[in-house]
């Protein structure tokens, strides 16, 4: 069963030429059709453009040459952009734009041969936490699909979770990445920021926004993160440190290992039988030699309020470019120009989108400016230093990944706050830049829950490490749902 | 009918002279077909990130030591929101709380001589946007993004100027530094050197500001003054008529002489500015600012004293001298061929050539009239091979047919009689063929002297040195 292995073993199967890169893109691209109709994970399909890399990296394999993913299908989220494969955004702003140029992820990704398949589905600019504000139609949860995958990497973590693919890039801006690992078990991680270059990957809020993986494991997610990290001239944002090997210390033990769980994750809201999943993946923890103590981070009940601030006011600002002129939607018949921005924008941006540049604008706005945007600054600020403060204490925080398992399609759309309320855990990771993860730690009535994990600045590996030094310990990252299997 | 105070400060937009833009690698150069010379960053496209270009950073550090200004150890790029076709992203990276460089001064001289201090209030980066098109389309408007990203210092004065002509003085002397400063080409049709000016007016003695009005996008000196001029007067009978300035942006039309409405305070933008998180503060250490600091080159104030107490130049002379850097090499590579004359060089440079360059629309830099060749000429005049009448001649002979003095000199046999012989001939044929005057002028008719001097001058073809003839002359008439 070729979709039951893993990245890194179809990687080997390749390179041994136990198997072709074209019978690996035909498996996956069948199960990816069959599975569309239920799930919708994919904005594109590219067969075609798949096959032809596919052959090619067959022929590399063949010639002893290829790099580490020669030939490995994957799928990159809808917002990275890939010259002449159409890039949406989830909009219908951009249900056409064909994009010029190839992001840097997809360019590394590329260039390490990995095949893509496809455009994974999304929420609307990558804004919304169940992917139900994706213009080409909500994607459904593989465990249940009466049930939302989470948001806004829903595509990404739906396909990685029904093996559509063995893994998928995905980007981070308060949670996008590890929530949805979260409500479909799999393993997620949002790299510190800058250690991924942004460019080409359209932005929502750039100070926030962070590429990373969706896999089905800590070491896949290692494999391709190590391609996809590292310096961008391109990105003025991304940080030149040198990128470590990260499969190299996978396996590297975790006595002596200090943990924080974070107190104020514990206290409110969180969902009891989903705490007792947390509780025994922290036994794990110990047994495998790590001590645990409580940490506090008092100022972290503002993340949500400071990050509904931010975010809105820098997507305000990033998304002025769509007005019709030179590229995306544009409106009929504009009258003069002031019909063709109005008409341009509002038939191109979905609610959540305009609700979010409305908020922006008004935090940004004179007279607001200082009692909004420079607070919730100061107030990110403090949060970072809590992080900072509590990095002097444990090597990694842990707690759950979100309150509650994946909620029904439809049950949080009405009131927006609810929805955002959604985000209380991962969000404090995005104001701070720090690397977090979320890996599957049980089932909470019948559906995944999330381990959320989160590492000082550039401590993918020691991340990476824990939760590999987890999953050999434990199987809930290799279940499947059934319909899937 | 009281007096009236003009106040003014000026913004400056000058467009630095680097090869790539402020963002983007795409290339500056003026003139090329719309839209070839925007890149994807340019264009806003989807995805893109602006990677900030060293070479702008660079200049701008060297106009803020240049003036004596505070270089921001960080400063911060900020985005300025506003929706305009020519403005691809829908804001402009520009610098708003923090620019590079703060609170400098500037020196201009006055109509009486004496000099003003004016204060800059700062200078910031921003780049440029592009253009509308509305000619040859038709109903519709065209975008050309070739501008978009041009880096821009904007240099922003302290209201300080108090009427047209300081105005224009002061914006004079930002034009010179830039181009000494090689940051900048100055050309104001091309847009690379432009200003938006700050006009309001109050009772003379009163420490309070006037209302004042924006005039915007002038780009000649002589626009400035006459917008000025025209602005100071609307306000003036505005007020005296019982009106009241209302705080505006105007535009300036040459062709009706006048300043327009363009919007009110109240329909202006709320710009919304935040710091852009696409770019990290810039940092600027020591170490940088005093490697910039040593490339700087001899500034035109330093070069116009330098030039008073090295040549003995008037400070007028010098000041009009180190106008401009080509200007000041070219004066001094001619006295480096006759160091001896300094002032004749000035003469020179400021007179005859100056004249034939500005009938010809040319630039001293055009390589019409090399300095080499023009010391030939002076050096001729030194040593008295051709009179001041005569140099003219040869001048001309030069500017036209791009040979050397001594060509012309050679070619045209124009060459001063100095052999005292010559001359003697000369006068005494002169004499011999006018005794009439010869007679009056022994009895005391000396202005006759003067009718001497031409018949001889006639005679030698107006090549007779003048001082050895006046001298010769004399002796001989007085017998």
């Amino acid at each position: 069963m070729i979709h039951r292995q893993t990245l890194s073993q179809l990687a080997a199967a390749l390179r041994a030429r136990k198997v072709s890169s074209v019978e690996l893109v035909r498996t996956y691209l069948a199960r990816i059709e069959a599975s569309q109709p239920a799930l919708n994970a994919f904005v594109s399909i590219t067969a075609e453009h798949a096959l032809a890399a596919a052959e090619a990296a067959d022929r590399a394999l063949a010639a002893g040459r290829g790099g580490p993913l020669e030939g490995v299908p994957i799928g990159h989220k809808d917002l990275f952009c890939t010259a002449g494969v159409r890039t949406t955004c989830g909009s219908r702003m951009l249900e056409n734009f064909v994009s010029p140029y190839d992001a840097t992820v997809v360019t590394r990704l590329r260039a390490a041969g990995a095949v893509m398949l496809g455009k994974l589905n999304m929420d609307e600019f990558a804004m919304g936490s169940s992917n139900e504000t994706s213009h080409f139609g909500p994607v459904r949860n593989p465990w249940n699909t009466a049930l939302v995958p989470g948001g806004s990497s829903g595509g990404s973590a739906a396909a990685v979770a029904a093996r559509l693919l063995p893994a998928a890039t995905a980007t981070d801006t308060g949670g996008s990445i590890r929530q949805p690992a979260a409500f479909c078990g799999i393993t997620g991680i949002k790299p510190t920021y800058g250690r991924v270059s942004r460019y080409g990957m359209i932005a929502f809020a750039s100070s926030l926004d962070q590429g990373g993986v969706l896999a089905a494991s800590a070491e896949d997610a290692a494999w391709l993160l190590r391609e996809m990290a590292g310096f961008d001239p391109r990105d003025s944002t991304s940080v030149d440190a040198p990128v470590p090997d990260y499969p190299a210390g996978l396996d590297a033990p975790l006595a002596g290992m200090k943990i924080g769980l974070l107190k104020e994750f514990f206290d409110t809201g969180l969902d009891p039988q989903y705490e007792r999943c947390v509780r025994e993946a922290l036994a794990v923890f110990e047994r495998l030699g790590a001590t645990l103590c409580e940490v506090s981070l008092p100022n972290i009940s503002l993340s949500v309020p400071v990050y509904y601030v931010v975010a809105p006011a820098e997507c305000s600002s990033n998304l002025a470019r769509y007005d019709g002129v030179r590229f995306g939607h544009r409106c009929a018949d504009a009258r003069d120009l002031q019909d063709l921005y109005k008409r341009s924008r509002s038939e191109g941006f979905g609610a959540e989108v305009k609700r979010r540049i409305m908020t922006g604008t008004y935090v940004l706005s004179a007279g607001y400016y200082d009692a909004y945007y420079l607070k919730a600054q100061r107030a990110r600020r403090l949060i970072s230093a809590e992080f900072a403060r509590a990095f002097g204490e444990v090597d990694l925080l842990m707690g759950p990944t979100t309150p509650t398992v994946a909620f029904a399609l439809g049950a949080k759309t009405a009131d927006p706050i609810t929805m955002y309320l959604n985000d209380i855990y991962t969000i404090g990771a995005n104001l701070a830049g720090l690397p977090a993860m979320s890996i599957p730690c049980g089932f909470a009535a019948g559906l995944p829950a999330g381990l959320q994990i989160i590492g000082p600045h550039f401590a993918e590996q020691r991340l990476l490490q824990a939760a590999h030094r987890y999953q050999l310990e434990t199987d809930w990252h290799v279940r499947l749902p059934e319909q899937y299997a | 009918m009281s007096a009236w105070e003009t106040v003014i400060g000026l913004e400056i937009h000058a467009q630095l002279a680097t090869r790539s833009k402020i963002f983007s690698g795409a290339a500056t150069a003026y003139g090329a077909a719309p839209n070839t010379q925007a890149c994807l960053v340019d264009l806003g496209y989807p995805g893109v990130l602006p990677v900030l270009n060293a070479e702008a950073v660079r200049m701008a550090v060297r106009f803020g030591l240049a003036i004596g200004a505070r270089i921001a150890r960080q400063s911060v790029f900020a985005r300025k929101n506003y929706f305009y076709p020519d403005l691809p992203k829908g804001y402009q990276i520009s610098q708003y709380e923090l620019p590079i460089v703060a609170a400098g001064s500037i020196d201009i001289v006055l109509e009486d001589g004496s000099v003003k201090r004016i204060g800059v209030t700062r200078a910031h980066l921003e780049e440029d946007a592009g253009k509308s098109l509305h000619e040859g389309l038709g109903a519709l408007t065209g975008i050309d993004l070739n501008r978009a990203g041009t880096p821009l210092i904007e240099i922003v004065s302290e209201p300080e100027m108090r009427s047209a002509k300081e105005a224009v003085a002061y914006m004079k002397k930002v034009h010179t530094l830039v181009r000494y400063l090689e940051i900048c080409d100055g050309n104001m049709q091309e847009g690379s050197f432009r200003c938006d000016a700050n006009v309001s007016v109050r009772p003379l003695g009163s420490d309070q500001f006037g209302t004042r009005a924006e005039i915007k996008n002038i780009n000649s000196f002589r626009y400035v003054e006459k917008a000025i001029q025209y602005e100071v007067a609307r306000q003036i009978e505005l007020i005296e008529s019982g009106g009241k300035v209302i705080q505006e942006t105007r535009l300036y039309d040459p062709d009706r002489g006048e300043t327009r409405s363009m919007r009110s305070k109240e329909e202006a933008n709320d710009y919304r500015y935040f710091p852009d998180p696409d770019l990290l503060p810039l940092e600027l250490d020591e170490a940088d600012i005093e490697a910039i600091r040593a490339g700087l080159p001899e500034l035109p104030d330093a070069k116009a004293s330098r030039f008073v107490s090295q040549y003995g130049l008037s400070a007028y002379d010098a000041g009009v001298l180190t106008a401009s850097r080509d200007l000041a090499d070219y004066y001094e590579a001619v006295v480096h061929a006759v160091p001896q004359q300094p002032k004749l060089a000035a003469n020179w440079v400021m007179g005859d050539l100056a004249a034939v360059l500005n009938k010809e629309g040319l630039e001293i830099g055009s390589g019409r009239l090399p300095a080499e060749r023009l010391a030939g000429l002076l050096v001729r005049i030194a040593d008295q091979t051709l009179s001041g009448k005569l140099a003219k001649e040869v001048f001309e002979s030069m500017w036209s047919s791009g040979q050397s003095a001594d060509a012309v000199i050679e070619a045209k046999g124009l060459k001063q009689i100095t052999d005292t012989s010559a001359i003697e001939q000369a006068i005494e044929a002169v004499m011999a063929k006018n005794p009439a005057q010869l007679a009056e002028y022994r009895g005391g008719k000396d202005k006759l002297f003067g009718f001497f001097v031409g018949q001889v001058m006639k005679a030698t073809q107006g090549k007779a040195n003048p001082a050895q003839l006046n001298d010769l002359l004399k002796k001989k008439l007085s017998g």
